[in-house]
């Protein structure tokens, strides 16, 4: 067994896998607070990463300087993502509360393709050439050929969110407030909590977590359509999936183990079938252990 | 009209959105020139769009239980009142008594629908190809609810037992030159098989968890399609497929459209006939039981692991039909024709039209999937409404359109009888 093409499978994974850990945070995240999978958070990650794109390129013409481009464009990308998805909560998820459980599922659905056939409509179904926000780095250059720098700063930025994410969640107010959101909603409210803003904070979270992953992965692949929300937002929902539904430390674990998987499979069996594996891996998890990786074995009650 | 402070809010809301679409809809960007196209008249087209939005917004909010009251509308208004009861074979009156509807006008209604049906393809071929496919939906959503409605079970790779029923009639008939009539069974059979298979690992699943394994279920199913290039051909799909013959007579274009669309009709009452004896069947009663509570369910003697097995298994057998006759129907396949959006359409029938109830799932499919059709005239946009009324319907009325009654027993106290 070549070492060097493990390695290289090894980092892609890893790669890969925190990037579907970002997005997978959001599903989770909602799921925990308001049990809803939310499928149009794979159209927020689309989104983050086309005003990247949009910004980036308005900064190019004016003639910013690079540096302040990458800043301006993925801030941009980060509020834009927030602001969508705090909307979409707003329209399509709050009226439904207390409605029966699929009813927010079909509207989520609904909102998915309202939003990809609007960025269809308003701007173009061809694949757009992203920007290299990430340059090349000089220094990084006698290791590029193991990872590129796009690469290490897709690692670097993820290991740095999740800390600060983990930070937000344990020590902040608010962090407390969500956590107790998740756990009994009615009991938030009786000690006085905001379950609303409970709610809207953290669909901004997850947003800007998306959106996060949409700028790095398109400045890694180098295009985008109105599409790539789709199959990213699917195989993050199977990583939120694999870690345990609601918990936190289970999609990013999830988000790795799928990301690991597919590399590694797509590296040594075939590379056409790379979401079958992912697919299957889930579905093979899922029958020895129900609820997810991490997920708490809840007793039913009767 | 409008209180000043609604109208601010509703300015608020306006700027609100001005400033959430101004990057995709005002900025369009040519990457290959560099050049900035400002569209600064989408701004104000945004702006006046939602404010009026949010005023008509405000304005039913203002109103209590608007949404029973539009819902009303459609429900309650005397056209649909007695297409209900003549649908309905015993009504409830004012005082709560359970009466027999007339059978005559019940059989006029039905003798009336039969005809439509049988003289519609005469009029145009476009709209006979459409009804066509709207008569597969129904069929495919009456078999997603027996899984969805009557079992509770959210399964949301429902598109990949159709494509086992397609598949099997065009590999079947590519490699060994079966037939339509032969390939009818086989494919519900061999979907049904499908099913069986699938529902064996997920026993134990429940809710979300099985929404992904199935959704997983089904992509695994696309991909596979894709890439076994030796089978299947792959992405370019199976060309060729014949339309189903009549005793060996030689149809032209029209009839065999013609034929496609008796056939999706009489497959379509056979499926409303079956689904519903079946929800007033041992079985059917079993899965609504599970649907209800599966621990109490199964201290009442009901095999829980049979019983999902059994809703599976009989959800996919539809589909396989299904997909049989939308491969005879179109004459050319490929794993394109069964991504999850298919699956999500399906499931959108079911939850639209009202959940575990037949009719429901029927006026569903001839909205959902005659709707986009006729909407082919708004052009692009078609897509974007669909998208936007989904999430309407579901807050203005998320039980669907027909929601499904449960049977009522009402005691007579006065004990006259």
């Amino acid at each position: 067994m070549d070492l060097e093409y493990f390695l290289e499978l090894f980092l892609g994974g890893l790669v890969k896998g925190s990037i579907y850990a970002l997005i997978a945070l959001g599903y989770t995240m909602v799921y925990g607070i308001i049990e809803l999978i939310n499928f149009a958070h794979g159209e927020i990650y689309m989104l983050g990463a086309y005003t990247a794109l949009i910004v980036a390129s308005v900064l190019t013409v004016l003639g910013f300087p690079h540096l302040s481009i990458v800043v301006i464009a993925g801030l941009a990308a980060v509020i834009y993502a927030s602001a969508y998805g705090f909307t979409v909560e707003k329209v399509a998820y709050k009226p439904l509360r207390k409605a029966p459980r699929l009813s927010p599922l079909i509207s989520a659905i609904g909102m998915s393709i309202f939003l990809q056939n609007y960025v269809l409509l308003a701007q173009t179904d061809k694949f757009l050439p992203f920007p290299e926000l990430i340059p090349e780095f000089e220094f990084w250059e006698p290791y590029s050929h193991i990872i590129g720098s796009p690469s290490l700063v897709i690692l670097i930025s993820t290991v740095v969110i999740m800390l600060v994410l983990t930070y937000i969640i344990k020590y902040t107010t608010m962090g407390k407030a969500m956590r107790a959101t998740a756990q009994d909603r009615t009991m938030a409210m009786l000690v006085g909590i905001s379950v609303n803003k409970v709610i809207s904070f953290t669909f901004i979270m997850g947003s800007s977590l998306a959106a996060i992953g949409g700028v790095l992965v398109a400045s890694q692949m180098g295009q985008i359509n109105f599409y790539i929300g789709f199959m990213a937002g699917i195989k993050a929902f199977a990583a939120a999936v694999l870690g345990g539904i609601g918990s936190i430390p289970g999609a990013v674990l999830g988000g790795l183990v799928l990301g690991m998987t597919e590399s590694l499979a797509t590296g040594y069996i075939s590379s056409d079938y790379e979401d079958v594996f992912a697919f299957a891996l889930l579905v093979l998890i899922l029958i020895f252990r129900p609820s997810g990786l991490l997920g708490r074995n809840t007793t039913q009650k009767v | 009209m409008f209180k000043l402070s609604e109208i601010k809010k509703s300015i608020i809301v306006a700027l609100w959105f001005i400033f959430l679409t101004f990057p995709i809809m005002v900025i369009k960007v040519n990457t290959i020139d560099n050049e900035i196209i400002w569209r600064w008249h989408n701004m104000f087209t945004i702006g006046i769009a939602t404010f009026t939005l949010s005023l008509i917004w405000r304005y039913f909010q203002e109103t209590e239980g608007s949404g029973q009251k539009i819902a009303a509308l459609f429900t309650q208004n005397p056209l649909t009142r007695n297409i209900k009861r003549i649908l309905s074979s015993s009504r409830t009156t004012k005082d709560g008594v359970i009466r027999e509807s007339s059978p005559t006008i019940q059989r006029i209604f039905y003798g009336l629908l039969i005809v439509v049906a049988l003289v519609f393809p005469f009029a145009n071929d476009y709209q006979t190809t459409i009804l066509t496919t709207a008569l597969m939906y129904v069929i495919l959503g009456l078999g997603l609810n027996i899984a969805v409605g009557l079992a509770g079970l959210l399964h949301l790779g429902y598109v990949a037992f159709y494509a086992v029923g397609a598949y099997t009639y065009a590999l079947l008939n590519m490699y060994y030159g079966v037939g339509f009539w032969v390939a009818v069974p086989l494919g519900g059979i061999l979907a049904t098989v499908f099913g069986i298979a699938l529902g064996i690992p997920v026993l134990r699943l429940r809710g979300d968890y099985l929404a992904i394994v199935t959704l997983g279920f089904g992509e695994i199913t696309r991909i596979t399609l894709e890439n076994w290039d030796a089978l299947t051909n792959g992405p370019s799909g199976i060309a060729q497929i014949p339309k189903p013959g009549l005793f060996g007579m030689e149809l032209t274009t029209q009839q065999g459209i013609m034929y496609v669309y008796y056939l999706a009709v009489g497959l379509a009452v056979l499926t409303v006939f079956a689904t519903y004896r079946l929800q007033n069947s041992r079985i059917g009663r079993a899965l609504m039981a599970m649907r209800e509570d599966e621990i109490a369910s199964q201290a009442m003697g009901i095999d829980i692991t049979r019983t999902k097995l059994t809703a599976f298994a009989l959800s996919a057998f539809f589909a396989g039909v299904a997909g049989v006759l939308f491969a005879a129907k179109t004459g050319f396949i490929n794993p394109q024709s069964f991504t999850f959006m298919e699956s999500a359409i399906i499931l959108s029938i079911v939850v639209l039209g009202g959940m575990g109830s037949i009719i429901g799932v029927i006026i569903g499919a001839l909205i959902l999937i005659l709707l986009p059709e006729y909407l082919r005239e708004v052009g692009n946009y078609r897509m974007l409404l669909f998208g936007a009324s989904m999430v309407i319907m579901m807050i203005f009325r998320p039980q669907g359109i027909v929601s499904n009654v449960r049977k009522v027993y009402k005691i007579d106290k006065g004990g006259q009888k």
